[in-house]
């Protein structure tokens, strides 16, 4: 049953683009996919560590930052190919991650959620000034492509497809974790931290190690975008809201669920499109203005999210039904 | 004697920040929880502050009382509204919603009173003394002082007090409090009231001197943070002498380098703490 849902949902992915392409507005609906998808690489990278472990890191743009720049950075100085800048973006994102996670997981939660807004907010600011990083203006990719290793294509498409090779390579290394010690000791460590530490749980050490994967992941997440849009300054790659974006589409679809990341982007992305179009500039401001009452209700009345309200729902009418069944 | 003036300003900031911190750490050290909202809180407080003195009028002696209420009733609400319903729930639940709040009010801010910076009109408070030749503007001086009062005041409210008692025997043990016949609920809710409205009050004083726009919230907060932990989660004096001393670093490194190295040494102080010395100056190890 639950393989037949996945070959399903595989194959309405793949067939997307091919099945809008007969539309009015192929391009614009070929475009919103393909951004659903990048919201759900970093919202899935994202759950690693905050859904998965359950520290709540509110700092994320940093590695989306990382990844973002440095493709564009070897191309601004050296005009390599931004290809190139992908695993540095990873790497620098790595050392960020051991540099917050080392010292904070001695602690409890709230002071890794303080230490990665306090640095991402350094970074930000350090970025706004440092010319070398183009200051506030930002970073421009190449123009136009000189090959493929540019990776500029004129169409959503392509970059549709590779948006979704990367959401299963994160979902995949993220369902093999649940099934791993990994996953086992980080469910522990979410349900409470001092009793996973009295069953010999290496608490601090698993913590860290969840923190590096998701970062790693957050800044690949970070070099598609900046592949895709060929430019980034310090607020659309390291601002709060960047962070914001990935823990609201992980919380609402379900934190520490596989697939709840892509439930809340395929639900948020649309909307964000659709309150931008109708509302043009001003739009943006409500945007965030419901996404914080979301966040609020959420963490209120549905801290599972959707996925496990859905779950809950469903449960309980099988449940009457069972009880029908027994009264007859 | 440049320099002196840069101290004496950096310590009258600093008196600002400590009020401010001073209500976080109140409620982290009682519900060992974070408020992300409350540099938000501070820039309601600013708001309400302007909204009372262009629709009420007379001064500072108005529009500060005014701007604590405001706020008091606010963190009142947020407590019975949101907080009590979060507090037992995972720590995702704790973390999301006051930072849900955060954004709320932020963009709530900006749609209501435009993104632009504002200035308070001018006051009864205004000009500048020369004490021993050292400048100082009087509306920064009444800030600094008032907020170094209210900040002696909070503590004295809970060490000297029959009320304190009660709050810290909540923050100690909560079911033991309730056998004693204290109502939890209200001495909770009745914190939070007094972090919104210190937060509050140090909105409206920080406002009559400077400029204000509904997207200074966040660096209140981290500055809240920062000092919060240098002095030590939950110690009201702490909170004191952390505040003088981060107002004295943002002034200093502010005059001595670069004005945007101000907020750079106070995040990275906060980073280096976490390193060295998490439990802050005057923190027990937990």
């Amino acid at each position: 049953m639950r393989r037949w849902g996945l070959l399903a949902l595989a194959v309405a992915l793949l067939a997307y683009p091919w099945l809008v392409a007969g539309t009015d507005s192929a391009a614009f609906l070929q475009d919103t996919g393909a951004l659903v998808l990048l919201a759900a690489v970093g919202a899935s990278a994202w759950n690693i560590v905050g859904g998965y472990a359950g520290q709540i890191s509110v700092g994320h743009a940093i590695f989306f930052g990382a990844g973002a720049y440095l493709p564009l950075l070897v191309y601004q100085h050296w005009q390599w190919s931004p290809l190139f800048g992908v695993p540095l973006g990873v790497a620098v994102s790595l050392v960020i991650a051991v540099f917050i996670g080392f010292p904070t997981f001695r602690l409890v939660g709230h002071y890794f959620s303080m230490a990665t807004i306090a640095v991402a907010e350094l970074v930000r600011i350090i970025v706004g000034n440092w010319d070398f990083v183009g200051a506030a203006i930002g970073l421009q990719g190449p123009a136009t492509a000189r090959g493929w290793y540019d990776v500029i294509f004129r169409s959503s498409v392509p970059y549709y497809y590779i948006f979704l090779v990367a959401l299963a390579l994160v979902l995949l290394v993220t369902w093999r974790m649940q099934q791993s010690r990994l996953g086992y000791y980080l469910g522990a460590i979410r349900a409470g931290e001092r009793a996973a530490r009295s069953l010999g749980v290496p608490v601090r050490r698993y913590k860290l190690y969840a923190l590096m994967l998701s970062a790693a992941f957050t800044s690949l997440a970070g070099s598609l975008y900046a592949l895709k849009t060929g430019f980034i300054d310090p607020d659309s790659g390291l601002g709060i809201l960047v962070s914001v974006q990935m823990i609201i589409t992980a919380a609402l679809g379900g934190a520490g669920t596989l697939f709840g990341p892509l439930l809340g982007a395929a639900i948020l992305v649309p909307l964000q499109t659709a309150t931008n179009t109708w509302l043009g500039g001003s739009g943006s401001g409500l945007t965030f203005i419901v996404y914080g009452g979301v966040i609020v209700f959420i963490a209120r009345f549905e801290p599972g999210g959707l996925l496990e309200m859905w779950q809950r729902l469903r449960t309980a009418r099988r449940g009457r039904r069972g009880e029908a069944r027994h009264a007859a | 004697m440049i320099l002196l003036q840069v101290i004496v300003g950096g310590l009258l900031l600093g008196a600002v920040y400590a009020l401010l911190s001073a209500g976080l750490t109140l409620i982290w050290g009682m519900m060992n929880f974070i408020n992300f909202a409350h540099g938000e809180f501070v820039m309601l407080g600013m708001y309400a502050a302007l909204l009372a003195l262009t629709w009420i009028g007379g001064g500072p002696a108005v529009f500060g009382p005014v701007a604590a209420l405001a706020l008091f009733l606010l963190g009142v609400l947020i407590y019975f509204g949101l907080i009590r319903g979060v507090m037992r729930g995972p720590m995702l639940a704790q973390i999301l919603s006051t930072f849900g709040l955060a954004l709320l009010l932020r963009y709530s801010a900006f749609f209501v009173f435009s993104p632009n910076f504002v200035t308070m009109p001018p006051t009864v408070l205004s000009g500048t003394l020369d004490i021993g030749g050292i400048l100082v503007t009087v509306p920064q001086l009444v800030a600094g002082g008032v907020a170094a009062a209210l900040t002696l005041g909070m503590h004295l409210l809970l060490t000297r007090t029959a009320i304190g008692s009660q709050l810290l025997a909540v923050a100690e043990d909560r079911s033991a409090a309730m056998l004693m016949g204290i109502r939890p609920d209200r001495m909770q809710a009745l914190a939070w009231g007094l972090s919104a409205a210190s937060a509050g009050i140090a909105g409206a004083l920080w406002a009559i001197s400077f400029p204000f726009s509904p997207a200074v919230g966040e660096s209140f907060a981290l500055i809240a943070f920062v000092v919060v932990t240098l002095g030590g989660f939950g110690s009201v004096p702490g909170a004191m002498l952390a505040g003088f001393l981060v107002g004295l670093i943002q002034a200093l490194s502010g005059y001595l380098f670069e004005p945007i190295y101000k907020d750079v040494a106070v995040y990275g102080l906060f980073v280096a703490l976490l390193w060295f010395r998490p439990q802050g100056l005057l923190g027990k190890t937990t």
